[in-house]
């Protein structure tokens, strides 16, 4: 919302400056975006003369002018055709930026003549349209005078946000109002005049959806005469960015502006028939005043007359019943539209206009009469003619409410002491009317309040007119019963989980919830309930189904600027479904190329499935999962290498972690150049540690006795897992045997073709004695025996 | 007898003379071993008499004693020596690189959270999360935000296709659902942060589809808007790491709250930098309010007996502003050079305790995004081959 200070002037009384307004206006929550003087970017502009003007020697079209500054006289090549000697006129000297196009000035020869300056037209200085000639002053005007001081433009242009409930701050007045309860000047009465109709209005409407539109006035003038505005109105409404039209389109911005009260005006001779506002069919159409055409679904709130549709209530007018230049008879429309129907409407059709933004944020309905007599008034001033009585179908809404408020409350909610009587003062002078009713105020909500709700919007009033600098900041309360604090168990895992992963040297990375769809059908299903009905672009349009894929694609980002060694982890949310269950929190890594730099000492390592099964484990270890107690089972989601991929888990069904090389058709689809290797933990899935001893670990059973170091080959199927082969060492004896190391596989000469050698070391200790030769040889015959029962392994 | 002074200054110079380890136990062997000279001489006690053996016996073993200690001493000397020559000859270039594996980060917004977490939990709050696919009930109706609220309009929506029954899911476009579903599941009274992932249908250079914020709610027998502000200036303080901190009300409208505020924070703006905690400009960093009597309601609480507030900001734009971090867009790149830049160490894990800016002057304790405060902007060239 803009507006000039001048204008608002009109309305309030005050010694305050801009800067004083600006900063209160703030401070009651409506926050000054912009402050722009226009005199400001006309600083350097002066009234100048034209002493001479003569032809310019080499160009047909131009002038050689000698221009008195009032300070000097300066040659100046122009080309306007209403140059001549004596006009008198704005005068940009070298060195001035011209507004409209951003030019800077400086001396210059044109075909060979000196010029130095420029004599502007009006559109030069974004003042009007006018490029036909320089702007060509009356004789009187003041040479070396500042031009933006003799046209009056020192008028700072003030620009405020609007948040939604401030529908009354949509007219000047309103700001006004605002303004002046807060202690900026006083509030001007508004003069209106009761004009009393010459004739009967003879033009009938009938309101068949009084929620749509309840109240509809209006009143026919005749014999008037449009054409351009006045001087002043052109001036107010150009201030505001607005571009002047006729004097009756510009009389009904006026007063939207004014006093935030849409009106219409109709060429009363074109309409046909009777006015009917009615809510619209699907298929109808308007040809509409911005020149869209526009086709109607059901449900809009239209006026119509036997033509069809002329217009959208509340939006827009129609062409058909546009004022012309030539329009002599006018019906005059002021209505109140349900917002909802309004906001309905502007939304499906796009059309964003001053009335919508009006009426869908409520209009005050007690500005209807008001409206059509201001409006009245200035048509007969401007344009002449006859007005008719005002004609009034249906009912204005009733938006003025009682709200009862505690004065204690503005302490009790705001943390400000304000007293009752000031609380008084504050909400009458914002237009509530408060009596008191024993230990309440008893509030009466101004009509042009509708967003006035109950007693906190009447809490919120008192304060920001107070001020809100007042309320005292107070230290929290101890809660009043107790509650948890901090993060929760699960909350503390994610945290160790993605500092372990950045520790073993992955970058964490952040990448979007949404991908293409084609690529999370490599991972799942497409649903259609995950897939966005608006996405960005069809780039991020499906919920992810997993984490990999984004991984994987920055992978590639990261290999195209040059890195080969690639490592990136994230921890976020996949997407099974649209349920909250169907939401999983996971922690996914990829690497890609070596795990190391290269070194003079040691040679780097390519990734291969081991890397990313260390890093699944160490995470997994450092979140608290006993990795021992769990199997890894050559098992995997079809997105890895089915031959190098594995799953962590404690049983069949709870599965901790996947990981293993990336299948190569992914990275193909992916456009990604493998091998890579990847890992994903699904953190939600790893039981919670169970409370039972409390944190108490137990003692220590440490051995002080000696340990002794046992190794073993043995010779097995190719098949045969390392995982069995461990079991069934560590089967031999579970007591004894403290650790159980794999050391070796060899495939290769001395050993047949479908078989490998493995080599194992066992740690034996026994917490009460040192073992014997006989009992270490007892072991190792039992671990050979028990080897070669569950997997035919042999001793080599 | 020999003239015993004369052996003895045999011996000591032959001792000293001797420059190896070996050569030194064999002179040794040779005078005070078993069979050696001193030891032969004092086998010769055994024949002489009562007199000569007292004046023998004591200068015999005073001999000894000095010959040893001598061979010791030596033997020290020798051995520095040794070890002196073979650390010399063990010499490496230390200027070596060790092996390093390639090292891992922690992103800003991690961090950030973590920090957040950290202060909140000092506060007495607990983190609550909930779903980012929503049901319009909890996103929008329960927070006071009906449908056709023009409100609705300052949040662009991601909307999932129509259910058969007509309904739409949403990508969460706030924090604030959480509020909702926290206070439905469990009795009052409340102290959480929501932090999370939140969406809007918008991109430009200071918007991304994905965000992130972090809000407060606390509901509560008493609390008031003074209540409010404490928390928020609590909480900048920390975050900023200021002693003193400028913050402003400023009354604004979110349909779940009544009253409502924005909140802007002193800084300034210098040579396109913003610096926190100096200066005369402000900075609107978050929006709060007094929970709406409405959205109480909604969840079956009576707003008579309990109210309390609610504060939300922008996680990516506070850690932003706190390291200098130039555009959002990069957040979600996952660019190694970004992530190396911008990214935090795997054991620099926020604590309240490790915050505070130890000794510096109070001048010097504006939070900045220049290379003071926050980290100079990633000069982005090719990656390391």
């Amino acid at each position: 919302m803009k507006f000039t200070l001048s204008w608002l002037k009109e309305h309030l009384d005050t010694d305050a400056d801009v800067n004083g307004i600006s900063e209160k206006l703030t401070a009651i929550g409506l926050e000054v975006e912009e402050i722009h003087n226009p005199a400001d970017d006309l600083a350097p502009f002066v009234i100048a003369e034209v002493l001479e003007a003569a032809p310019h020697p080499d160009a047909d079209k131009l002038q050689v002018l000698k221009v008195n500054t009032g300070t000097e006289t300066l040659q100046v090549v122009c080309g306007a055709p209403n140059a001549r000697a004596g006009l008198k006129g704005a005068f940009a000297p070298s060195g001035a930026t011209i507004p409209s196009n951003g030019m800077k000035l400086r001396p210059t020869r044109i075909r060979g003549v000196e010029s130095n300056g420029m004599m502007c037209s009006e559109q030069e200085l974004g003042l009007g349209d006018n490029h036909d000639g320089i702007i060509d002053l009356p004789a009187d005007a003041p040479v070396g005078t500042r031009f933006s001081d003799y046209m009056r433009m020192d008028d700072p242009v003030i620009e405020i946000a609007i948040t939604p409930n401030h529908q009354d701050a949509l007219g000047i007045y309103g700001i006004a109002r605002d303004l002046a309860a807060a202690g900026i000047g006083t509030l001007k009465a508004q003069n209106i005049t009761t004009i009393k109709g010459a004739f009967g209005c003879p033009q009938k409407v009938v309101l068949e959806n009084p929620e749509a539109c309840p109240v509809f006035a209006g009143r026919l003038i005749r014999g008037i005469k449009n054409g351009p505005s006045p001087e002043w109105l052109q001036k107010k409404l150009r201030a505001l960015g607005m571009k002047p039209i006729s004097i009756l389109v510009d009389i009904t911005n006026f007063l939207t502006y004014d006093m935030a009260r849409p009106l219409h005006v109709f060429d009363a001779d074109r309409i046909q028939g009777d006015i009917v506002v009615r809510l619209s069919k699907a298929g109808e159409t308007l040809a509409a005043l911005d020149d869209g055409e526009y086709t109607l679904d059901d449900g809009f709130c239209v006026i119509t007359d036997d033509s069809g549709v002329i217009g959208l209530g509340g939006v827009m007018g129609g062409i058909s019943t546009a004022c012309q230049p030539d329009t002599v008879n006018v019906f005059l429309e002021a209505a109140w539209f349900d917002p909802i129907t309004i906001a309905m409407a502007g939304r499906a059709l796009g059309i964003d206009s001053d009335a919508r933004y009006r009426f869908e944020r409520g209009v005050d309905p007690e500005t209807m009469l008001p409206g059509i007599e201001l409006a009245t008034k200035l048509i007969l001033d401007i344009c002449g003619g006859e007005p008719s009585e005002v004609i009034v179908t249906g009912e204005a809404p009733v938006i003025s409410k009682m709200v009862a408020l505690r004065p204690g409350r503005v302490n009790h909610l705001g943390g400000v002491n304000v007293t009752k009587e000031e609380i008084t003062k504050i909400l009458r002078r914002l237009g509530f009317q408060v009596t008191k009713n024993s230990d309440l105020l008893d509030v009466i909500i101004p009509s042009w309040r509708c967003d006035i709700d109950g007693e906190a919007d009447l809490v919120e009033e008192v304060l920001r007119i107070h001020g809100f600098e007042h309320i005292r900041s107070t230290p929290l309360p101890p809660a009043s019963r107790d509650i948890d604090t901090g993060l929760n168990a699960m909350q503390k895992r994610v945290r160790i989980a993605k500092r372990s992963a950045a520790g073993q040297g992955l970058r964490e990375a952040v990448t979007w919830s949404f991908l293409p769809s084609a690529q999370t059908r490599l991972f799942a299903e497409l649903k259609p309930e995950l897939v966005l009905g608006n996405p960005i672009s069809s780039d991020l349009d499906a919920m992810r189904p997993n984490l990999l894929p984004n991984l994987i694609t920055a992978v590639r980002r990261n290999m195209d600027r040059g890195f080969k060694n690639v490592a990136l982890f994230e921890c976020g949310n996949q997407f099974a479904d649209d349920t909250p269950a169907g939401q999983s929190l996971i922690l996914a890594g990829v690497r890609r190329g070596q795990s190391g730099a290269k070194h003079w000492n040691s040679t780097p390592k390519d990734v291969d499935a081991f890397t990313a099964k260390r890093d699944a484990e160490i995470i997994l270890r450092a979140i608290g999962v006993k990795i021992d107690n769990a199997q890894v089972v050559a098992e995997a989601p079809p997105w890895y290498h089915p031959g190098r991929s594995g799953t962590i888990r404690l049983g069949p069904k709870n599965i901790l972690a996947w990981f293993g090389e990336i299948h190569p058709a992914i990275c193909t689809a992916l456009d990604v150049k493998g091998p890579l290797v990847g890992f994903e933990i699904l953190l939600e899935d790893i039981p919670l540690p169970k409370a039972k001893n409390g944190n108490s670990r137990g003692p220590l059973k440490a051995s002080d006795f000696q340990a002794v170091e046992r190794d073993f080959a043995f010779v097995v199927d190719r098949d045969v897992t390392a995982a069995d082969l461990i079991k069934a060492v560590r089967g031999a004896d579970r007591k004894l045997c403290h650790d159980v190391t794999l050391f070796d596989v060899y495939v290769g000469s001395g050993i047949r073709e479908n078989q490998k050698s493995v080599a194992i070391s066992v740690k034996l200790q026994a917490i009460d004695k040192t073992l014997t030769e006989e009992e270490i040889e007892l072991f190792s015959s039992t671990v050979i025996a028990n080897v070669q029962k569950r997997t035919g392994g042999i001793l080599r | 007898m020999e003239d015993l002074q004369k052996l003895e200054n045999g011996i000591i110079s032959g001792i000293a003379a001797q420059d190896t380890l070996t050569g030194l136990e064999d002179l040794r062997v040779a005078e005070v071993g078993k069979k050696g000279h001193v030891s032969l001489l004092m086998r010769e006690l055994g024949k002489m008499t009562a007199e000569e053996k007292k004046e023998f016996g004591p200068k015999l073993n005073g001999l000894k004693t000095r010959i040893m200690k001598e061979i010791a001493a030596r033997k020290d000397e020798l051995e520095a020596q040794e070890l002196n020559r073979r650390l010399q000859s063990e010499r490496i270039d230390i200027t070596l690189p060790s092996p390093s594996e390639n090292s891992g980060s922690i992103h800003p917004i991690t961090q950030v959270m973590d920090e957040v977490a950290e202060i909140f939990t000092e506060l007495g709050f607990s983190i609550a999360e909930g779903p980012e696919i929503e049901e319009d009930f909890y996103n929008f109706t329960a927070l006071n935000i009906p449908p056709h609220h023009p409100a609705r309009q300052m949040h662009d929506t991601f909307y999932f296709p129509e259910d058969e029954a007509g309904n739409r899911k949403l990508l969460r476009t706030h924090t604030s659902p959480v509020q909702i579903r926290t206070m439905m599941s469990g009795p009052p009274p409340y102290r959480i942060i929501v932090p999370g992932r939140t969406y809007r249908c918008d991109s430009d250079a200071t918007h991304t589809p994905m965000f992130h914020q972090v809000e407060a709610l606390v509901i509560d027998k008493d609390i008031h808007m003074g209540h409010l502000k404490w928390c928020i200036e609590e909480f900048c303080r920390k975050f900023f790491d200021l002693n003193d901190v400028k913050i402003r009300f400023r009354p604004s409208y979110f349909p779940f709250t009544e009253p409502s505020a924005e909140v802007d924070i002193g800084c300034a703006f210098k040579d396109g930098e913003i610096l926190i905690g100096e200066g005369d400009d402000w900075l609107e960093i978050m929006g709060c309010g007094m929970v709406n009597p409405r959205v109480l309601e909604n969840v079956g609480l009576d707003p008579d007996e309990y109210q309390g507030f609610a504060f939300g900001m922008g996680l990516d734009r506070i850690a932003m502003l706190k390291w200098g971090i130039p555009d959002l867009r990069d957040f979600f790149a996952a660019d190694l050079r970004w992530l190396k830049h911008y990214g935090f160490a795997a054991l620099d894990i926020p604590s309240l305790s490790t915050q505070k800016s130890g000794g510096r002057s109070p001048r010097d304790r504006g939070s900045s995004s220049s290379p003071k405060g926050g980290r100079p902007p990633i000069n982005k060239n090719s990656g390391s081959k």
